[in-house]
């Protein structure tokens, strides 16, 4: 059951992200065979499926971090499967966010910038960064630890730098692949808790992919990849 | 368990003997706990009763199970809704769920979309439980709904773990 801050799936506007029966292969190995789904702006969606099912294939095409063989992506309405390099680069950079499940947070740099470190990729002065860095230390608990470098963090509060990174730039979609799999269940927890209050505060649609069940029941829905197919979900009428 | 109902899928295969649905409800269902013959043909003749089964006419020959059971439309239709309708998502379902995942590989029912199903729901009271969680309640609902949730996990765990095997459960009980 969605509680009162969930957005009413069912009668969602024109989805945010579409993908139409998109395939992918690495060499002779088929990821994906014919795969469909759509986000709606606001959702959180829960990808679920076994290891080797496709889903985090499914998670880097959408996000335009991979482009599928065949079939169409779309977002807000615009094709992302047909652009080049450069474009998708600045469609991720500009609109997207990402938490992976090993932060991947530069070692040498402190906390707050690793935080910033969107922002100044998009031109932002390092003041201002550093500055709307400095509001998520408050809302992910991190304060105190601004100028730590990140190889000195604990787990759970790698996964919350993150997180925060992956928030700062107020993306419409933030992507989180396996967000949690590296953190104890009470951990997990936690970065669950500030990365669906921080999705929905700032209205921002969310792709999460992980096989933990109770991971996925903090999203609306989930769908179920298996051998490359989306095979359980409902898909939201365009 | 839902006897009744496990008889009549068992008995939707073929028509068979009282004798027969004992011995392949205790082969896949019983685990150390048989079924006594006396429940077998009282539920038989209830089955009868309701119209969900018929009994054939005696047939010549010595001991007492001479009688051949066939399922009725009804009886078909009853296996039907009761195999698509997901068992209420609680913890400890596995022995229900298993029985249906059997009986559905047997008639040649699509099991894979029940798992499908009861995977759904399991996550919809996960979800419930976890906004009850998040609605800031105090310690005790949380930790109760922990205990929900973990539970829920394990059996969702089983529903994977049988989505993947049931190719090879599917030769196991056509033999």
């Amino acid at each position: 059951m969605s509680g009162p801050e969930s957005p009413a799936v069912g009668n969602m506007p024109e989805p945010l992200l579409v993908a139409r029966e998109i395939s992918m292969s690495f060499g002779p190995t088929a990821a994906l065979r014919g795969a469909s789904m759509s986000l709606a702006a606001g959702e959180l969606l829960a990808v679920m499926g076994p290891s080797g099912s496709g889903k985090s294939t499914l998670l880097h095409c959408l996000a335009g971090i991979l482009v599928p063989g065949a079939g169409e992506i779309s977002f807000a309405g615009q094709r992302i499967d047909s652009l080049d390099e450069k474009a998708r680069a600045r469609l991720r950079r500009d609109r997207f966010g990402f938490v992976f499940q090993f932060g991947q947070l530069v070692p040498e740099l402190t906390v707050e910038e690793n935080i910033a470190l969107p922002l100044l990729l998009t031109g932002a002065r390092r003041a201002e960064a550093i500055g709307r860095a400095g509001g998520w230390l408050e809302r992910l608990d991190l304060a105190g630890l601004e100028r730590r470098r990140c190889g000195e963090l604990s787990g759970g509060q790698a996964q919350r730098v993150a997180l925060a990174r992956g928030l700062v730039a107020d993306p419409a979609v933030l992507f989180a692949d396996e967000p949690t799999g590296s953190l104890d269940s009470l951990t997990g927890e936690q970065v669950m808790d500030l990365l669906v209050a921080g999705a929905r505060e700032q209205g921002m649609s969310v792709v999460l992919v992980t096989h933990d069940p109770r991971v996925a029941a903090y999203a609306d829905r989930e769908i179920v990849v298996r051998d490359g197919h989306v095979v359980s979900g409902e898909l939201i009428a365009p | 368990m839902n006897i009744p109902l496990a008889l009549l899928g068992l008995l939707e295969r073929e028509p068979s003997h009282g004798y027969d649905l004992k011995r392949d409800y205790d082969t896949f269902f019983g685990r150390g706990k048989p079924l006594p013959f006396g429940q077998v043909y009282a539920t038989l003749a209830r089955l009868a009763r309701d119209g969900k089964v018929i009994a054939a006419e005696a047939e010549p020959g010595a001991g007492p199970d001479r009688k051949r059971y066939v399922i009725t439309e009804q009886g078909v239709s009853d296996v039907e809704t009761w195999l698509e309708t997901p068992v209420a998502a609680e913890p400890h379902l596995q022995a229900v769920l298993f029985v249906k995942v059997v009986l559905a590989l047997m008639s040649g029912r699509p099991a894979q979309r029940y798992l499908d199903a009861q995977r759904a729901a399991h996550l919809r009271r996960m979800r419930e439980l976890t906004e009850l969680k998040r609605g800031g309640g105090d310690l005790t609902d949380a930790l109760l709904a922990d205990y929900g949730l973990f539970h829920l996990e394990a059996d969702l765990r089983w529903i994977e773990l049988t989505s993947a095997r049931l190719d090879a459960l599917a030769q196991v009980v056509r033999q």
